[in-house]
């Protein structure tokens, strides 16, 4: 890494950022170029210090000195002595540097330092119910230039440049979507917006339409301009209620406004939008299935090419986005590209919003620039696992995806870097699993949903995926054979292979990715009848370690079968007959002394939970 | 209400902000109860009743009390921010009507904020 004479660190809080410090950044910028110090300055952004009320904040180091409600006009007097005559800029020195509080600042709570809000610029600042506060942090400015300064080319070229991928799962780059929808004539085209969200997990699309609807308002009018559409319908839920409800409120106000309908602020551009309920079928996500939901026919998908792009709703030319994607939009216009850029890596640019879930500290909805660890955001966004228990896997993706294991926390999250692990970045459903996660027990749980969503049209995945599920649960009851991992993997890649639409092409991914990282638990559930994450009741044997065991009683009195008998300092004994299997003992216990043995264990637990330590120091799994 | 021309978004967004800048509306604090489905499913319609209630009893028509959708945090919900003129803004976590109450006394009312119950002060990054 370089070494700089100087580090310049400029707050970019919401606080700073509404006070000018992009303005601030553009002028320092400026400055230290034209006085050639690039080579000594470095200019970084970082997360609030809590000194808001004296905003825009620059903090130089190691100097240590801090200079408060800075603005782009004192830049160059600024630079000229602090860094050309090493003298200190008395006029804007902040005295007392932080206020001083034991309540912890943004930047040093991790779940908030790694976090950099574009789509959620607006996260817990504004009434989503009213139109003004949007408008009052630059709302449908992006809107104002697009329609006024922009022709369709420019705006395509601004987005395609950005190099912003659909955030609905594909990942297809939206400019170029875009620009193939503009180059088909047609008198009527479709802007429409992906917020089913079926993903089991998933809540950052629901997220965003109920605390910004504006934002994804304004990105389908820029859509519209950019592709020539007058028309356009954003898919719902209708288990989303209060999204739908705020959506319908932020159109009605916009339309009443002139915002949308005809002849939008008077540029002369008509685009009429209305919502559209799903009845929540997983399948109806998908877009050709999505458009056949709108026309009113039953929502299943039909085949590409013709793409959406010549022939989607009523066969006329659409564009569907993702409501993440859309809401990414008006601040690249506003910014433009290599604002953008400034965020994420090449090929995955920018920030991407996680529904981090599970066993974290920290659940939440999070955005992060892309190209982050997995292990930050589940170890320092995330605050680690829930009760100190061990991680096991990530599961990303939702039934489309798959899980990874520890060994693989340090990639970056990249849309390449998730797909070579063979788990996909999704729509960003974050599920983080402790030990007590059966991984076969996962797979089963995936398949038995995308089983029940198949729509029934392609016998791969319809006949194939419930194959699939009937195997695993055999494999959870005990009556797995050997070669069934083999089968699950050569009719997982049949299903992949022959089916028509995402949803086949992606079902046995949960399946794959356990087999390929946790094959061993299979082999345990099917050689040895042992579920060691004590889930799958038919393949446990719960037991109570004389030598660990204090004789509290805290297990005797939560076991709901009275199968636990024991006495003070007498070590507790379950009584096989009586045990359900139900975990509660294993959980209540503060000392861990009851131990998850095969089914119809009779040998030496000693001997084989020791031989198992054994094997664990050795590498475990991987 | 009319429709829009472009100047009248500038004159929109100059309005609001003024209105909102604690300083220049003449307010002393605004509080957001952040109500998204996480946090009314976690009891934020009770932390909310708990402080319109307060204000109207202390008869304060200086306090911006307002509502936004997730603040990200759905493990801590019910969440609320309170910002009081020129200090940054505190958010509180885990809350209830009784807690809102005390905050509402020490911190809206007395300025000092209860750190029992604080999670983080400051803003979030954006750009
Ligand atoms: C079975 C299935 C379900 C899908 N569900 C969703 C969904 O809920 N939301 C979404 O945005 N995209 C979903 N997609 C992806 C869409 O087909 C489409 O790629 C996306 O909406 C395009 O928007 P984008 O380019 O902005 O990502 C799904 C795809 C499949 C195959």
């Amino acid at each position: 890494m370089e070494k700089f004479r100087k580090n310049l660190v400029l707050c970019a809080g919401t606080g700073c950022v509404a006070g000018g410090s992009m303005k601030v950044r553009d002028a320092l910028r400026e400055e230290i170029k034209k006085k050639g110090l690039e080579k000594d300055i470095n200019l970084s952004l970082a997360a609030c210090s809590g000194s808001c009320s004296e905003g825009p904040v620059l903090s130089v180091y190691p100097d240590e000195v801090f200079y408060q409600k800075l603005t782009a006009e004192d830049i160059p007097k600024l630079v000229e002595e602090h860094f050309v005559n090493e003298r200190l800029y008395e006029k804007l020195i902040m005295r007392e540097p932080e206020e001083k509080s034991s309540i912890p600042a943004m930047k040093d709570i991790p779940f908030f330092r790694y976090q950099v809000l574009r789509v959620l610029r607006n996260k817990g600042l504004i009434d989503p119910e009213k139109i003004e506060e949007y408008i009052a942090r630059d709302g449908y400015q992006a809107a104002a230039k697009a329609l006024t300064e922009m022709t369709q080319e420019d705006i395509i070229k601004v987005v395609k440049d950005s190099g912003l991928r659909g955030r609905g799962g594909a990942g297809f780059p939206t400019g170029l979507k875009w620009e193939f929808a503009s180059k088909v004539s047609s008198d009527v085209k479709y802007m429409l917006c992906n917020g089913d969200e079926g993903d089991p997990g998933a809540f950052m699309d629901r997220s965003v339409m109920e605390a910004d609807p504006h934002s994804v308002i304004e990105g389908m009018i820029i859509g519209a301009k950019a592709i020539g559409a007058h028309n356009g319908y954003i898919y719902v839920r209708a288990e989303y209620p209060l999204a739908v409800k705020r959506l319908q409120m932020a159109i009605d106000m916009a339309t009443e406004m002139g915002l949308l309908g005809k002849d939008i602020l008077g540029t002369g551009f008509d685009f009429e939008l209305e919502i559209y309920l799903g009845a929540g079928a997983f399948v109806c996500g998908e877009e050709t299935a999505l458009m056949r939901s709108i026309e009113g026919k039953r929502g299943m998908p039909r085949p590409r090419p013709p793409f959406p792009a010549q022939k989607g709703l009523w066969d006329k030319p659409s564009v569907l986005n993702n409501v993440e994607t859309l809401a990414q939009i008006a601040p690249i216009i506003l910014n433009g590209a290599d604002w953008y850029r400034t965020l994420g890596t090449e090929k995955s640019a920018g920030t991407k919003v996680f529904a981090l879930t599970g066993a974290v500290n920290n659940v939440g909805l999070v955005e992060v620039p892309m190209g982050i660890p997995l292990r930050t955001i589940i170890y320092d966004i995330g605050a680690g696992m829930r009760k100190g228990r061990k991680f096991k896997a990530v599961q990303l993706g939702g039934p489309s995806g798959g899980c990874i294991p520890e060994g693989l926390l340090d990639i970056p999250v990249t849309y390449e870097d998730i797909v070579a692990t063979g788990a996909i970045i999704g729509s960003g459903g974050m599920v983080v699993m402790d030990d007590n996660t059966c991984m076969v027990g996962t797979a089963k749980f995936f398949l038995g949903f995308t089983a029940d969503e198949s729509c029934g049209k392609c016998v791969p995945c319809r006949v194939g995926t419930r194959i699939l599920l009937d195997i695993l649960t055999d494999i959870t009851e005990g009556k797995g054979r050997e070669e069934d991992m083999a089968t699950l993997e050569d009719l997982g890649r049949d299903i992949i292979a022959t089916s028509l639409c995402g949803l086949g092409q992606t079902a046995p991914n949960p399946v794959l990715t356990t087999l390929r990282y946790f094959r061993d638990e299979y082999e345990s559930h099917i050689r040895h009848k042992w579920c060691k994450a004590g889930v799958c009741r038919d393949l446990t044997t719960f037991w109570i370690d004389e030598k660990l065991c204090k004789a509290c009683g805290a297990c005797l009195r939560a076991c709901p079968s009275k199968a636990i008998v024991g006495e003070k300092k007498v070590p507790h004994k379950i009584i096989q007959e009586l045990c359900v299997h139900c975990r509660t003992c294993y959980e209540t216990c503060k000392f861990s002394s009851i131990k998850i043995l095969p089914a119809g264990f009779e040998g030496d637990p000693y001997e084989l939970l020791g031989s198992e330590a054994k094997g664990e120091a050795k590498g475990g799994n991987e | 209400m009319a429709r829009l021309t472009i100047d009248d978004l500038r004159k929109i967004k100059e309005k609001q902000s003024s209105d909102f800048s604690l300083r220049k509306g003449g307010y002393s604090a605004k509080v957001t109860v952040h109500m998204g489905t996480c946090g009314i499913a976690a009891g934020a319609r009770d932390v909310m009743s708990a402080l319109t209630e307060e204000v109207t009893k202390a008869g304060m028509d200086n306090i911006i009390v307002t509502t936004s959708g997730c603040a990200g945090l759905c493990a801590r919900e019910p969440l609320a921010t309170v910002e009081i003129i020129n200090h940054p803004p505190v958010r509180y976590c885990d809350l209830n009507g009784e807690k809102m109450r005390e905050i509402f006394k020490e911190h809206i009312l007395g300025g000092n904020p209860v750190e029992k119950y604080a999670l983080v002060r400051g803003c979030e990054t954006t750009y």
